[in-house]
């Protein structure tokens, strides 16, 4: 989440779940929420029943948009041009908060002047969104006194994800609306604990609690707590480390719990990076089809065979509890990591997570006063909790954001890595569907979930569909440039015309064997929610 | 039988839940009326959590590569065979030439110590996970 780091400082829901209850606008932009994230859905349409206005920004039809009061149907891509447009609206309406901006942010001049030199008319007929309805938007969302704006990999996944979480910074703070509860700009996290492997520094540039490595301050005061002499520069990310090719700088891995040959863009050339590696180590708790690449697989044990802490959208760090005991020979991966440690020259001995957690809370501020003690006794503790006697946050930059000011970062449109064209005239778009979750490695081992839904179908709107001569449930090909998967078509106008959709939790139709591995230079995200293809019947070619 | 309240694994709400236990084997799960996010509510993920952890295909025993098939082996050997390697590496290359992928499905304790033990025991900072994805 770079992009809410450089404006706002910290890069992470500012609200709590509950808080989107109490909104009177709710704007959803690239979030399939129903399907993605039910509890704040939830929520959402709670706030709905309670007469709260609820705007969606997608270009398909999902179920929470047919909820919605307006959906604005973008073209993909366009994300940036849209809001752009919204907040001249603010603008020309005097609907900006002066007192707010003037106070607690910087560089709004530069925001206004590119603003100032948008053509609106131009700029709407790029989303392909009409402008009257957006004007619409802009003003239902600049006269709320309370307004949240949630969204997910939808705006991150694209070449200019960093830029598409900026612009919606700005939006947020343009009208003010952060900093007070029930008012804020809430990043929906993918995975379980996607918030807390980062807060944990599972990331080349940072170390805990979101240290930069490049600090020599915070690498001396790790040194001193660790007892050893730590790397300067920062890492590779994981798509560099995944990417490499047969003969790539990075010659051993270890992973752990991890999918990358299912979830990665273009796995092409991840399965020949993996190939290529002299030594692979994988631990699981299923035989992925990452670990049957590997020279050694370790047998992990599972969420209810352990203890320790997730930490959710809403940054609360709450206890995962062991119930039964690892099945057949199974360790949990910290028994793993310390046995490895140890043979490797670097001893490490905690008697339990508990005390793992001590050692995040003394060198991690943000974690300061997480104990799982505290933690056990309570539905969990939010971050920033600074020591012991500090109760949590439940909404972030009250009073002042985490960086200070809050940064205005004025962007213009980029155009996706790849668009259609005459030999792949449609849009493929990728996503995640409500029964199962990410590459399925878990959720597909699930009999009922399975029953429910068990295979990949593709979206395609009567009209390209009738173009094509395609009959609903008929298996065609889906060909890109990188590749070509067999699925089912499914007809429907929840996609408009020259788009198609899938999901990526199955592996008989791997996704990612078509998508696109340009990437955002921000974040490092995959751009995987645009590529150019092509439908085909299965006996043509 | 008892119940053990714990936090779904399945997406970032992380509702309470409780595990049914009935002769150490988890059978079942349930909401937890109390916690904030739950509010006595869980998806369809959420009632079936406990399918993938008592599930036939579970991995149980270490496997090493042994003339190109994955075979069972002790804890032991592949614990050796892969710090011998990761070590070999390390030295013969530097820590450069390793990477490591830590996971959001695992616990904020068990990344931690794989980003020091990466940081430390391998020299590298090439560590990172899936967040994007
Ligand atoms: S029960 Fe459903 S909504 Fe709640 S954390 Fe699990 S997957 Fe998410």
């Amino acid at each position: 989440m770079a992009g809410l780091a450089t404006t706002f400082g910290s890069g992470a829901m500012t609200n709590s779940i509950n808080e989107i209850e109490n909104a009177e606008v709710i704007l959803v932009s690239g979030s399939n929420t129903t399907e993605a994230h039910p509890q704040v859905a939830r929520r959402m349409l709670a706030a709905v029943d309670r007469g709260a206005r609820l705007i969606v920004i997608d270009p398909r039809r999902t179920r929470l948009a047919e909820y919605s009061h307006l959906h604005l149907a973008l073209r993909p891509g366009t994300d940036i041009p849209l809001l752009n447009a919204m907040m001249r609206v603010l603008l020309d309406e005097g609907l900006a908060d002066d007192l707010f901006i003037e106070m607690r942010t910087e560089n709004f001049l530069a925001l206004r002047d590119m603003l100032n030199r948008l053509d609106l008319t131009e700029t709407a007929e790029l989303t392909g969104v009409p402008l009257p309805l957006i004007n619409q938007a802009a003003q239902l969302y600049g006269r709320a006194r309370k307004a949240v704006i949630c969204y997910c990999l939808g705006v991150t996944q694209h070449v200019c994800g960093t830029e598409n979480v900026q612009t919606i910074a700005n939006l947020a703070m343009l009208a003010g609306h952060i900093e007070k509860e029930d008012t804020g700009v809430d990043p929906l996290r993918g995975q379980n604990n996607v918030q807390g492997a980062c807060d944990m520094g599972a990331l080349p540039n940072m170390l805990p609690s979101y240290q930069a490595v490049a600090n020599q301050d915070y690498r001396e005061k790790f040194e001193r707590t660790w007892g050893t002499r730590l790397p300067e520069a920062p890492g590779r990310t994981l798509v560099e480390m995944t990417h490499g090719g047969a003969q790539g700088s990075i010659r051993g891995m270890y992973i752990m719990g991890e999918n990358p040959m299912l979830s990665d863009p273009t796995l092409k050339k991840v399965e020949e990076t993996i190939r290529g590696l002299d030594f692979l180590a994988v631990s699981d708790i299923f035989l992925t089809e990452t670990a049957q690449l590997a020279q050694v697989v370790f047998p992990a044990a599972c969420f209810a065979e352990k203890s320790g802490t997730f930490t959710n959208s809403e940054r609360r760090v709450q206890m995962v509890r062991q119930a039964v005991a690892p099945p057949g020979e199974c360790r949990a991966d910290s028994e793993i990591i310390m046995a490895l440690s140890g043979r490797l020259g670097y001893a490490m001995k905690y008697d339990s997570s508990a005390e793992v957690m001590e050692e995040i809370a003394l060198l991690s501020p943000i974690y300061g006063g997480m104990h799982h003690d505290r933690l056990d006794q309570s539905w969990g503790l939010q971050w920033p909790c600074w020591d012991r006697g500090h109760a949590g946050t439940p909404f972030l930059h009250k009073y002042y954001f985490t960086r200070g000011r809050g940064h205005f970062m004025p962007s213009n449109h980029t155009e996706p890595g790849e668009l259609p064209d005459r030999e792949y005239p449609l849009l493929l778009m990728t996503g995640r569907i409500y029964h199962h979750y990410h590459t399925g490695t878990m959720t597909r081992k699930s009999e009922r979930l399975n029953r429910e839904c068990d295979h990949a179908v593709l979206q395609i709107n009567p009209e390209d569909a009738k173009a094509l001569g395609l009959r609903q449930g008929e298996t065609v090909r889906l060909l890109s440039r990188r590749g070509e998967i067999t699925l089912a078509a499914s007809i429907t106008d929840q996609v408009a015309t020259g788009m198609v959709y899938t999901a990526f939790h199955f592996r008989e139709a791997p996704i990612n064997l078509l998508t696109n591995d340009a990437f955002d230079v921000g974040s490092g995200c995959p751009e995987y929610k645009v590529c150019a293809v092509r439908v085909a019947k299965m006996m043509s070619s | 039988m008892h119940d053990v309240l714990t936090t779904c694994v399945y997406c970032g709400c992380g509702c309470g839940l409780y595990l049914h236990v009935e002769d150490g084997q988890v059978c079942g799960s349930q909401p937890s009326r109390h916690h904030p996010v739950s509010r006595d509510n869980l998806c369809v993920k959420g009632w079936h959590i406990h399918e993938s952890v008592t599930h036939p295909d579970r991995l149980t025993t270490p496997l090493i590569r042994k003339n190109g098939t994955l075979t069972p082996a002790t804890w032991e050997e592949a614990l050796d065979f892969t710090a011998q390697q990761l070590g070999r590496i390390r030295d013969q290359h530097t820590g450069k030439a390793i990477g490591v992928l830590t996971s959001a499905k695992c616990t904020n304790e068990e990344n931690y110590l794989l980003q020091k033990f990466a940081r430390t025991a391998l020299n590298t900072n090439n560590v990172d996970h899936c967040a994007r994805l």
